[in-house]
């Protein structure tokens, strides 16, 4: 019984079983999907028509119903381990735990940041935004949704052992999630108007790394707390 | 020096320490409040752009200036008690958290009456203002997963732990709201203090902001007092302590 | 191999405390337990048996004290430990969207283990023929099983098992104590939970922590 596994296939088994439980559980990937058109279209319903208004407005509707969207979902990450009992055999196994938390965020990442940047720009041209800004609202969400998820894995890890509901989750998370919200928007508004964005987009891109480095240490050292 | 931190860390001794220390922070921070206070609200010159309504500076920047202190001193105390494990860290920084928000919240408001007079209206989307808002909202946030878990030697932890991840986000909270205040408007209206203050202005300032913290060290060594009692209620030296001070 | 570590303490409890909702459960626990151990830790609902456990694994962190293994505290070698140990609690990660296979694979897997055969493993916790089924359409029993398959294939010196015997009929019961008895005499220890007489596992063998209920 020789134990053989590296981190790499470790990381990749966890993966694959979270990605096949979601296959199998498909209301998880589309309901927050729902969710993130639903509060777009409200929007023209809220404020009106005007196609000026719309897109000006766009770059920040669709971002903060990304937010919501991404934050919502999330709520989900580590419930059903938690109960029934994963979460501590994850704890407890030889592999680290930030890689096998990575793994996790990765995976829901997958199934429902990756949705939201596919379905963005069909609810861009709905809300009529810039024709130059295309490329940066899927460039922005691209490198900005991985960041969403690393935050709000923190709160979630925080909150998985309460039987409080997203409320609680929103006010842990949403001030973290500002400086994302600032940037990516700014950098689409830049596109928009012709003006070089990359500076922005590089400064999502630190945020990422830098949650990709530190998230998983703060969600595997709440986890500990959560499963006390 | 982690070995005479950990001598510290017995509840009992906390509690003895902080006794000794309290009445010193809460006398020192009562007479500098007082001569700051009086000093300049009454004797200060008069702000020759501003009049009098400038004198709310000498509540809103000691109050801004420690909102943030607060909370570097509590993510401070939630590091210790996450890394050492030590439970008297991890009830200090839970007894901090509300005064720091209590102490934003004063900012805010402050900043909101100074604004009036100053700019025609309660609120401007001003960076500063922004930044203390958002501070706010950190700070209610760890009470709220505080108050939400049952056993509070794990709530003081969980809130610890999401202390410890605000405070790598503040900067970079500050630095986004303030570029995207820069960007959104021209520096025209902005608070700032003119770096050339007069010398009676500043030094009642600077006594106040000495006795702001003072205040907030007198305050959570009192929580956390009641803290350290209240999570060993059951153990025999408190309740001695409740026996022989319990009868006056 | 065994030689060397059995005169020395496995897992060893230091002065441990337990406060849950301002009730003391233990204070100040002390005990050692050594290879080839069997222990079962009992005592009336509420007295602390599964609280006890979950900080024997490192779970938990006691109010006071602390937990060694060979000698180490755990927070210092907790990934040494976590290879030694093999802790099922009331709930042992099944997941019911798997089938019972995809579990198990998952689960060893996790653990370290790369070469095994599933089929072979859930045969002998009867589970042959059940391979595919979906571990939320099993019976209590037989998904309590695939959660203990992974005694069968393991080299972890130290088990905690918490309630083990729940929903497992007499013969699977007799099956798992035999197969601690092997364990012992490989020189592991056992430490469990159960409110079941064994029949197999004597008072000889057994070694019984008591923990009382207490109301302060």
């Amino acid at each position: 019984m020789k134990k053989g596994i590296s981190f790499r296939q470790a990381f990749f088994t966890l993966l694959k079983r979270d990605l096949q439980i979601a296959i199998r559980h498909k209301g998880d990937i589309f309901n927050p999907l729902l969710f993130f058109i639903l509060v777009v279209t409200l929007f023209p319903l809220g404020i009106g028509p005007e196609p000026q208004v719309l897109s000006r407005v766009a770059p920040g509707v669709i971002w903060v119903a990304a937010l919501l969207a991404s934050m919502l979902s999330l709520e989900r990450l580590f419930k059903a381990d938690y109960a029934d009992g994963s979460l501590e055999q994850m704890l407890l196994s030889p592999q680290p735990l930030p890689l096998m938390v990575l793994a996790k965020v990765l995976a829901h990442w997958l199934l429902t940041g990756v949705p939201l940047i596919l379905v963005a720009p069909l609810l861009a041209v709905l809300l009529h935004l810039d024709n130059n800004s295309y490329g940066a609202l899927i460039a922005t969400l691209a490198l900005g949704t991985p960041v969403l998820s690393l935050l709000g894995a923190i709160g979630v890890a925080l909150t998985v052992g309460l039987h409080k509901g997203g409320v609680l989750l929103s006010l842990l998370i949403l001030p973290l999630y500002i400086p994302v919200l600032i940037f990516a928007t700014t950098a689409i508004d830049a596109a928009g108007l012709n003006l070089p964005y990359s500076g922005h987009l590089a400064i999502i891109g630190a945020m990422l790394v830098g949650s990709l480095i530190l998230a998983p240490f703060a969600i595997g050292a709440s986890l500990r707390v959560s499963t006390n | 020096m982690w070995k005479w931190l950990h001598s510290y860390a017995d509840p009992e001794r906390a509690y003895n320490l902080s006794g000794k220390l309290l009445p010193w922070f809460s006398m020192l921070a009562i007479s500098l409040i007082g001569i700051g206070s009086v000093w300049g609200l009454a004797f200060a010159p008069v702000d020759y752009q501003q009049g009098d309504s400038y004198r709310i500076i000498f509540i809103h920047v000691p109050a801004a200036s420690m909102s943030m202190s607060a909370y570097m001193a509590m993510a401070t105390s939630a590091f210790i008690g996450l890394v050492w494990q030590i439970k008297s860290a991890d009830w200090a920084a839970a007894a901090i958290a509300p005064i720091g928000a209590v102490v934003t919240f004063i900012a805010l408001i402050t900043g909101a009456t100074w604004g009036k007079p100053m700019w025609g209206t309660w609120w401007v989307w001003d960076a500063r203002l922004t930044s203390e808002l958002v501070l706010l909202f950190l700070y209610l946030g760890v009470i709220a997963l505080y108050a939400s878990f049952e056993d509070k030697v794990l709530a003081a932890r969980a809130a610890g732990i999401l202390a410890i991840v605000g405070v790598i986000n503040i900067p970079i909270i500050k630095y986004s709201v303030e570029w995207w205040n820069s960007l959104h408007q021209p520096a025209t209206i902005k608070i700032t203090e003119k770096s050339s203050m007069a010398a009676e202005m500043l030094y009642p300032l600077l006594i106040n902001i000495l006795g702001f913290g003072l205040m907030i060290g007198a305050i959570t060594l009192v929580r956390f007092r009641a803290e350290i009692l209240a999570r060993n209620s059951m153990r025999p030296w408190v309740r001695e302590l409740a026996m022989t001070e319990g009868v006056k | 191999m065994v030689e060397q570590n059995s005169s020395k303490a496995l897992l060893s409890a230091n002065q441990l405390t337990c406060i849950r909702e301002e009730r003391i459960l233990f204070d100040e626990l002390s005990f050692e337990i050594t290879a080839g151990e069997i222990v079962q830790i009992e005592g009336p609902n509420g007295s602390g048996k599964t609280s006890l456990l979950r900080i024997l694994a490192g779970l938990s962190r006691p109010y006071a004290g602390d937990v060694h293994y060979q000698g180490e505290n755990i927070t210092r070698v907790r990934d040494e430990f976590n290879d030694d140990l093999l802790y099922l609690g009331h709930l042992a990660g099944v997941k019911s969207e798997l089938t019972a296979e995809e579990n198990l694979n998952f689960n060893l897997r996790i653990s370290g283990y790369d070469e095994f055969e599933t089929g072979d493993i859930l045969a002998k916790v009867n589970l042959a023929g059940f391979e595919e089924a979906l571990a939320g359409h099993l019976s209590a029993g037989q998904h309590r099983r695939t959660a203990l398959a992974r005694l069968w294939h393991t080299n972890c010196k130290i088990w905690l098992l918490d309630e083990p015997f729940t929903a497992i009929d007499k013969k699977g019961v007799e099956e798992l104590e035999h197969l601690f008895l092997a364990h012992s005499k490989r020189g592991g220890c056992v430490v469990l939970t159960t409110h079941q007489d064994m029949g197999i596992i004597g008072d000889d063998i057994l070694r019984k922590i008591s923990l009382e209920y207490r109301f302060v």
